[in-house]
């Protein structure tokens, strides 16, 4: 979707404030969050692109006003209620409706292994790659209402195959449940002079991660 | 999401105090020119506004609740919090570094194929399976960026700082990075290529930067000291001896 979240090539913004020797979470409850975010996905109801697509589509001016973590607060009290672990008067009033327990899906022992992402294998050799390292290609010019990993500064934009970084799941489809279609992922190219015209520095470029189905034969 | 009465309420309050939760640029705080970094230690209480008590109390209530239905073990949040503040880090990715500093089969070892190359030195957990690293060279520059979100190689540099994921670093990195370096107080040269790496997809980059000058009698462990996180992400470039590397 073309939200708020697709900052790249944005203005006005504002500058850069750097922080000398940041801690990794400013309070408690940043660290809580992230680690309940993480645990959470562990019941395996949602997965990364799901979670990714639960923070574009939050109103672009409460986006821009919140801040990191607080996003995540917000998603996670999203997510439970819509995958129905729990109802919103429970997360409004903090306390369960009924004496029903769960087991944990993550526990202290596996959390160890689950700080990895679980990012599949990118080798597959029964899916064929649809480009080559070298070949031009375009970032086709589309405008998805749902979850989408191309961003709009780089739509009918051409470039040129630069690596093959094998097959991932298809975010578009795979965060809405509607498959994980399989394709070769490649690094392009493009001249910043092809993204933002001929007062862009000639020789410098922008390498996006692209998926088979964002690109077409230039 | 604001949908519950203690979160209009604090909207309500924040617009009625002249809203101190906006960021200073957005309340008529002119930007800084070229060379004007903004490292005012104060700073970051803006960035981070006007801190709502009712965010602790929020996530107290949701753990809470998700811990009595069972759903969340309270011990594996600690064990979750405790990789991420004590034992993922940038330095981690320092080490990386000084390694393919002062041996060149493993920096090739780690150009080739970066997510083994630094399983080699134990480091493999995370946002960080499928990862490469790109090698700054006289005349090339590489700067990493996630106009998306907030993608990092967290194996090798650990969470991502707040400037990396902020508005302003994302919609402007790709379109001037020349001027996003200026503002970290890297100049380069006209004739330096700039390469932008946009981690759209699961990818995750990590800097090689140059070895500094005067450096040939260090030992790894000293020269991992030079390796800032800001390096391995490409705002800056590794510390000179005696400079003082910090993060």
């Amino acid at each position: 979707m073309n939200g708020v979240h697709d900052m790249g090539g944005m203005q006005g913004m504002g500058p850069i404030r750097y922080e000398k020797n940041e801690p990794v979470f400013h309070e408690r409850w940043e660290g809580r969050i992230y680690a309940l975010n993480r645990a959470m996905r562990a019941w395996r109801l949602w997965n990364l692109d799901t979670d990714r697509h639960a923070l574009e589509v939050m109103p672009p001016a409460e986006y821009l006003r919140m801040r990191y973590y607080e996003r995540w607060v917000a998603r996670l009290e999203q997510q439970v209620v819509k995958f129905g672990l729990v109802t919103s008067a429970e997360v409004e009033s903090g306390k369960p409706a009924d004496g029903a327990r769960k087991s944990p899906a993550l526990t202290a022992a596996m959390s160890d292994r689950f700080v990895s992402r679980g990012i599949p294998s990118a080798q597959d050799p029964k899916v064929a790659p649809r480009f080559k390292v070298g070949q031009r290609v375009r970032a086709r010019l589309i405008n998805p209402a749902g979850h989408t990993r191309l961003p709009r500064y780089a739509r009918g934009k051409t470039g040129v195959i630069g690596r093959d970084h094998g097959v991932y799941l298809f975010p578009d489809t795979n965060a809405h449940f509607l498959g994980e279609k399989r394709q070769h992922v490649y690094s392009v190219r493009f001249a910043a002079r092809e993204l933002w015209g001929p007062a862009a520095p000639e020789r410098d470029s922008v390498h996006l991660d692209m998926w088979d189905d964002y690109l077409e034969r230039a | 999401m604001a949908n519950n009465p203690t979160r209009r309420d604090f909207l309500f309050t924040v617009a009625a105090a002249g809203a101190p939760g906006l960021p200073p640029h957005r309340a008529g705080v002119a930007a800084p020119g070229p060379g004007q970094p903004h490292m005012d230690p104060h700073q970051h209480d803006h960035e981070h506004q006007a801190v709502p008590s009712d965010l602790t109390l929020r996530v107290k209530a949701l753990e809470s609740l998700l811990v009595e239905k069972g759903l969340v073990d309270p011990a594996a949040l600690d064990a979750l919090v405790d990789t991420v503040e004590h034992r993922i880090g940038p330095r981690n990715g320092a080490r990386v570094v000084a390694r393919a500093w002062v041996d060149p089969a493993y920096k090739k070892r780690l150009l080739a194929n970066a997510p083994a190359a630094i399983a080699e030195l134990g480091y493999t957990s995370g946002q960080g399976e499928h990862m490469v690293a790109l090698e700054n060279e006289p005349k090339v520059h590489n700067l990493v960026v996630c106009t998306l979100c907030s993608c990092y190689p967290w194996p090798v540099l650990g969470l991502p700082p707040v400037w990396y994921k902020s508005a302003a670093y994302r919609s402007r990195a790709v379109i001037d990075p020349r001027g996003v370096l200026r503002e970290f107080g890297l100049s380069l040269d006209p004739d330096v290529e700039v390469r932008v790496w946009d981690s759209t997809a699961e990818l995750r980059y990590i800097v090689l930067p140059e070895r500094p000058p005067g450096t040939a009698h260090m030992t790894e462990d000293e020269l991992a000291a030079l390796v800032t996180r800001d390096a391995m992400v490409g705002v800056a470039k590794a510390a000179a001896p005696g400079a003082g590397a910090g993060v």
